[in-house]
């Protein structure tokens, strides 16, 4: 067996993939080649390190330098420096905003040093695509306990015992779950893994996918024997090609195994999965809309009860949990339900992996233990907002989540208090905004999404959505009223209360609860017909200060719809029926002379 | 590939495996390790560093010593090379000039295994170089 | 049995009840707009789509669609509160919001649920305005969809996939703009669409409706060049009334034929008389089938299939290709009807065909399609002109200020107007079939029937089967109505399985007394029972039972036909099926735009 006296870690997740890792794992191979270091140097393609903001990422161990923004073109540097020389590439290493210092060690960055990292364990630290490395890092082996040593019932019971609860969103305790599953008569079950993450800006489940598959085939497989089935289907969207790539590896290389297949471990217990591809519909993550489209029917949700646990997939008993609580699994089987309940709070357990992204310095993907406050998360492993402008909101729990402000800080990220404060967990996606983001704006923003994501089968979802989303653009227009407003807050109630799913059961929080919070900015908007971040195009004028102009036809002549005229040193005027509000002129006046009202 | 039939002989394979990654484990929490830091500039490679570090390497598995060798830069000390950084958890690190492979056994035997200094360090007033 | 409690009144009801039916228990009325159940048919649709019936279950988060929702022991119930009150009436508001507002001018006035709904709730206001969702309109030979209109209810859905198995309608797109269409929102006319009209008689809108002939007819009947005849298919006398206040079940046979005359039709004419011929034909077939299988002649297929229903036909010609040869040859009354009008009664009067019009009035949409079909004409000029719905003539009557109700009861002109009970109970599921074994036992065994009425044969259940001894020899009669239940046999059949030596099928649930041109039922399945029963009834008091007892029939094949199954009538009186399942070719864009 080759012994490597330094491993290269490229992270090969889709964000950094698309910057050209390949081709930066590709020029370190054939550097690392001319210098006749193969024996010496290995390179591995690793998952995603979650640090998306500085990828592509390049780590060498064993001193952990960890490289940011890393191009093809910087690859010969690193292994003439770094690999031969011994001497790190300064340039190429991380740099803290907030303390304007270096440091080469992820582990000493602020992004890395509040996490915990649970159901990340493996991303960013094997090779994917490797079994074997799995196999190094304990695979399978939760698989082989409870099939030896655990009866259905006990591994019922441990997840039960460990508090872990869906990481989907909804958060339903796992093990009772499982147990209904279980309990469920007949002999045809399934096994479902919903790897439809469809919220805006999400990838907590992708970059589990993509970094560490076998730890999803495996809690599947477990999930077969406590519930008594032997077919597992993964539902992914088919716009995840890398991560549908690594899966059909995995489950290849286990099949080969005989980890999933038939008798496992020589025992009775058969069990083996099969890929079901999504056309990327948001509703799709709705379960019962998921096995809807795994079947061949339209992907629209059916009322429950029926729970798919009692009538599920082709109408036969059917687990459903997403990516990230499968990937909870084989370590709480391995280290024990107390472990994993040593983290977290009373209620939620263990560990919730976020997408940061917004306003923030630090965007990427964190794992924190549930309990972390929103601050730690913004200021610490968030790095605070970007270009020092001020915290205004943060939305949590995808396209359907409340946003909270500043003085929810202090909240301690777990189901309840999320819930309590007007938000949710929901699969994990945190955006963050600042003092230049227009609340009427972003719950716009929202609701465009959740208008071209409903399925279409309610009434109230279907049509209420679209009138909300109407009711906000005309707000954001200055044509709203006091009316609009309270339009608003009952057509939202009544979405909520009467949706057939919990997709126009939450479509309206970004709208209630930015009117909850930010009244005051929607009333600017309806009685000064203001927009107080200066978003709202329809709001807000340029206008020239003829104090500060100067005459340097600058402006004008890059106005791209002459909508600026005047004589030459002399002070300029805009055309408001004209202008378009594009900004061209106040990026190129140099005498501050145009300025938005 | 041969079928894994049961429990132990995934524990087995696992054993097997664990050396392909031990490296990153380690280096997840290098100070709980000793680290065996060879200088590998070209001063040091041309005097015989990469002997040097081949021979910590496997001399230090075969004696069955969870240590991380790695390679840095030139520490500065060109007349001594081959030099290396040696740090026991819990102590300051000690840097010996003119390593041979004798010198390497006796470092291990001494150094590594019982904590007797051994000749041969430089004791200057060292910065370590990855202090920042 | 579980206890709850619905608006402060404890009751008991069976496990699995649903909130609406416990509701109904305690005689309170929760509205209900997607929401259909015809009991009697077997048929419940319950998508819990329009969010009309939500009440309000103590305990639970937000409100329950009392459709969906199963009562559990305990449960608390509140079905007015201000905050069901207020929901219903604003989720009725956005309904209405994306709903043209030509309730004046709409086929469906004074018939529509969305108007009733929006009636019963008092809205007297819609809140919000914006964009309405609006689609391309779609005429076919039989149904016009203004999908405008459409509110998602998905009942046509159901009849057309669950109920039909046709699968010609389903949603398309999402959100704002998810329709039900036919697959990539093509035509109808280029879809599976058997044009049963199911869809049509459970659309609680104006989104499905039938195509309109009623002044094409009113022109001809002005034309003084033209003679106007008009046929009238069994199952439009009894539903007709209900049109005009009258009970679901009453026959109006007589006062048809006096509103028909009134109308100024020429001669006043029954299909029933061109049920017994197909009978004759029919029955013949069998016969013949039968007695060659019997011989060993393996080029026969059996069973033999009715081909009476129009959609049953454009059914298996997309859906079973391969099994064309199995439906007897014979035309549709309808179409043997016009056939012989144009042939035989035209000589008789001396009129051009030309210048014959012939119109029928059908409980169905499909018989539109069917007169559209090129073989079933000469020379271009179909043997049916126009054919109406029975909704369509009652509208007709009410244009023409005809006070129905008090019209007295006349009788059919002859020669095409005399008929046997045995042509009346082919409005019903069964009715054919047994109309069929009637005469068939006669001619085969020679011999009197000790019975004419084979209950084993009537009923509404889906899949019926029965064996008649035809003195010695056993026959295997299938029944089924629906074309899901026909798609069953049919792959029976496929499979080899099929014991059947002929099968009846007809697509409409009850046969054509539940027809998609018929008077919609709302839901309503005892209006469709009721038909069904009032179909036996005028069957029992005909004095002639058997089709090959009719003396026109008689007459005819004397004076014209020569026998069953001759030359002649293989012309005039039977047809050929077409290989349909390669015509869903998806059609350019282009080709769609106008």
């Amino acid at each position: 067996m080759m012994k490597y006296k330094m491993h290269v870690l490229v992270c090969g997740g889709t964000g950094c993939k698309s910057s050209d890792s390949d081709m930066i794992a590709h020029n370190l191979r054939t550097a690392i080649d001319q210098k006749g270091l193969t024996e010496e140097v290995q390179v591995v393609m690793s998952g995603c390190f979650g640090f998306c903001e500085k990828g592509p990422i390049v780590k060498i161990l064993p001193d952990n330098t960890f490289y940011v923004h890393v191009t093809p073109s910087d690859t010969t540097e690193i292994v003439e420096e770094h690999l031969v020389k011994g001497r790190r590439v300064e340039r190429l290493l991380y740099k803290d905003p907030q303390r304007d210092e270096i440091i080469s060690d992820s582990k000493h960055m602020g992004f890395y040093k509040k996490q915990v990292r649970i159901a990340l364990r493996n991303c960013g630290f094997i090779d994917p695509e490797s079994i074997n490395e799995a196999i190094a890092r304990d695979a399978y082996q939760a698989l082989g306990k409870v099939l030896k040593e655990m009866t259905p019932q006990q591994v019922a019971e441990e997840i039960k015992k460990s508090g872990l609860r869906g990481r989907g969103g909804a958060g339903f305790p796992t093990g009772l779950k499982w147990e209904i599953a279980s309990k469920s008569p007949g002999p045809e079950k399934y096994v479902v893994c919903n790897a439809d993450e469809g919220d805006p800006g999400a990838f907590m489940d992708r970059s589990i996918l993509e970094g560490d598959p076998h730890s999803v085939l495996e809690a599947m497989a477990i999930c077969g024997y406590c519930i008594g089935a032997s077919n597992g289907l993964i539902y992914i969207r088919a716009e995840y090609p890398l991560a549908i790539e690594r899966l059909k590896i995995a489950i290849n290389q286990a099949r080969e195994y005989g980890l999933l297949g038939k008798n496992i471990f020589g025992t009775d217990f058969s069990f083996d999965i099969e890929l079901k591809y999504g056309a990327g519909a948001f509703v799709c993550g709705e379960e019962t809309a998921l096995i809807h489209s795994m079947e061949g029917q339209r992907g629209e949700p059916t009322f429950k009860p029926p729970f798919p646990a009692v009538a599920g997939y082709k109408m036969k008993p059917t687990n459903v949990n997403n990516v990230e609580t499968y990937a909870n699994i084989p370590v709480i089987i391995m280290n024990g339900a107390e472990w994993f309940a040593s983290y977290g709070t009373e209620k939620s357990k263990g560990t919730k992996v976020f997408a940061l992204a917004g306003k923030i310095n630090n965007v990427g993907l964190i794992e924190v233990p549930m309990g972390t406050k929103l601050k730690d998360v913004i200021y610490d492993i968030g790095g605070g907002i970007k270009g020092n402008k001020k915290f205004k909101a943060v939305q949590i729990g995808g396209p359907s989540g409340g946003f909270l402000t500043e003085k929810h800080l202090e909240t301690e990220i777990d189901y309840e208090s999320l819930t309590a404060a007007g938000s949710m967990m929901g699969s994990g996606g945190m955006i963050v905004m600042d003092d230049s983001d227009c609340m009427v704006a972003m719950a716009k923003f929202y609701l465009d999404f959740t208008v071209e994501e409903s399925c279409g089968k309610c009434s109230p979802c279907r049509i209420g959505n679209k009138r909300l989303n109407e009711i906000l653009e005309k707000i954001a227009q200055g044509k709203g009223t006091i009316e609009d407003l309270e339009l608003l807050r009952n057509l939202g109630n009544v979405i909520k209360d009467t949706s057939l799913c919990m997709l126009g059961g939450s479509s309206p929080n970004p709208v209630l609860s930015t009117l909850d919070h930010f009244y005051d900015e929607y009333l600017a908007h309806v009685k000064d017909h203001k927009c107080p971040a200066g978003q709202c195009k329809a709001l807000m004028q340029y206008i020239i200060l003829p104090e500060n102009c100067v005459g340097c036809t600058a402006c004008a002549r890059n106005c791209p719809v002459n909508a600026i005229t005047g004589e030459r040193k002399k002070p300029h005027v805009i055309d408001q029926a004209i202008c378009i509000k594009c900004g061209a002129c106040v990026e190129k006046c140099k005498f501050n002379a145009v300025v938005v009202q | 590939m041969e079928k894994v039939k049961t429990l132990d002989d995934l524990k087995k394979l696992k054993e097997q495996l664990k050396s392909t990654i031990e490296l990153r484990e380690k280096s997840n929490n290098p100070e709980s390790h000793v680290q065996v830091k060879v200088a590998m500039a070209t001063c040091g490679i041309a005097s015989g560093a990469r002997e040097i570090m081949s021979f910590f390497m496997d001399e230090l598995r075969k004696r069955n010593i969870d240590a991380i060798v790695s390679q840095t830069g030139c520490m500065g000390y060109c007349y001594a090379e081959p030099t290396i950084e040696l740090t026991i958890p819990g102590h300051e690190p000690v840097v010996y000039g003119n390593v041979t492979k004798a010198k390497a056994d006796e470092i291990i035997e001494k150094h590594i295994k019982n904590g007797i200094l051994v000749d041969g360090i430089i004791p200057v007033t060292y910065q370590n170089i990855n202090k920042k | 049995m579980i206890k709850i409690t619905i608006d402060h009144k404890p009751i008991e009801v069976e496990k699995g009840t649903t909130v609406l039916k416990a509701a109904q228990q305690a005689g309170i009325h929760i509205p209900t707009l997607c929401y259909m159940h015809l009991e009697d048919l077997n048929i419940e649709h319950k998508p819990g789509g329009c969010r009309i019936c939500v009440v309000e279950v103590k305990g639970r988060k937000n409100l329950a669609p009392a459709c969906a929702t199963e009562c559990l022991d305990g449960m608390e119930i509140n079905t007015h509160t201000i905050r069901v009150l207020n929901a219903r009436k604003t989720v009725m508001e956005l309904i209405l919001s994306d709903h043209p507002t030509d309730c004046l001018v709409c086929a469906k006035s004074g018939n529509c649920d969305l108007q009733s709904m929006a009636h019963q709730l008092g809205i007297r206001k819609i809140h919000f305005e914006g964009e309405q969702s609006t689609y391309r309109e779609d005429t076919s030979p039989s149904i016009i969809r203004d999908m405008d209109k459409c509110i998602m209810c998905r009942r046509c859905e159901t009849m057309c996939n669950n109920f039909q198995t046709v699968g010609a309608l389903s949603a398309v797109n999402r959100g704002f703009m998810a329709v039900v269409a036919p697959a990539f929102e093509q035509n109808l006319d280029h879809s599976v669409c058997t044009y049963c009209g199911q869809c049509v008689a459970v659309c609680p809108t104006g989104a499905l409706t039938e195509v309109d002939h009623t002044n094409s007819v009113i022109r001809a009947l002005a034309d003084p060049t033209k003679t106007v005849i008009v046929q009238t298919a069994p199952a439009v006398r009894a539903a007709l009334g209900e049109e005009f206040g009258l009970e679901a079940g009453t026959l109006v046979t007589g006062k048809l034929v006096s509103a028909l005359r009134q109308l100024g039709f020429d001669y006043v004419f029954d299909t029933d008389w061109a049920a017994d011929l197909t009978i004759m034909e029919e029955g013949t077939e069998l016969l013949d089938r039968l007695a060659r299988h019997l011989n060993g002649d393996k080029t026969v297929a059996l069973p033999i299939l009715t081909s009476c229903c129009p959609a049953w036909v454009k059914f298996f010609e997309h859906q079973f290709p391969d099994m064309i040869d199995i439906p007897s040859s014979a035309r549709s009354p309808q179409q043997m009807f016009g056939a012989i009008a144009k042939t035989y009664f035209a000589d008789k009067i001396k009129v051009d065909r030309k210048n014959l019009v012939v119109v029928s009035i059908m409980p169905c949409l499909a018989k539109k399609y069917e007169c559209s079909r090129e073989e079933l004409g000469h020379d271009g000029n179909p043997d049916v002109d126009f054919s109406i719905s029975t909704r369509e003539l009652a509208n007709l009557i009410k244009q023409s200020n005809i006070d129905f109700t008090a019209l007295p009861d006349q009788d059919f002109d002859n020669p095409l107007g005399e008929s046997t009970g045995a042509a009346v109970i082919f409005g019903t599921t069964g009715g054919v079939i047994e109309a069929a074994v009637r005469t068939a036992y006669e001619l085969h065994t020679k011999k009197k029937l000790p019975k004419i009425d084979f209950h084993e044969l009537r009923g509404l259940d889906g899949i019926r089967q029965a064996t008649i001894d035809f003195d010695g020899l056993p026959i295997n009669i299938g029944i089924a109505h629906g074309l899901g239940n026909a798609r069953k046999l049919l792959e029976d059949i496929k499979a080899g399985k099929s014991k059947f030596h002929a099968i009846e099928i007809m697509a409409c649930p009850g046969g054509c007394i539940g027809g998609g041109g018929q008077p919609l039922h709302h839901g309503n399945s005892k209006v469709i029972k009721a038909r069904h029963e009032a179909i036996y009834k005028e069957d029992a008091l005909k004095p002639i039972r058997k089709s090959h007892e009719n003396p026109y029939i008689t007459k005819i094949y004397e004076e014209f036909l020569g026998k069953p199954m001759s030359e002649k009538s293989h012309h005039l009186l039977h047809t050929i099926y077409f290989d349909r399942s390669k015509k869903n070719v998806i059609i350019s864009d282009e080709h769609q735009a106008d």
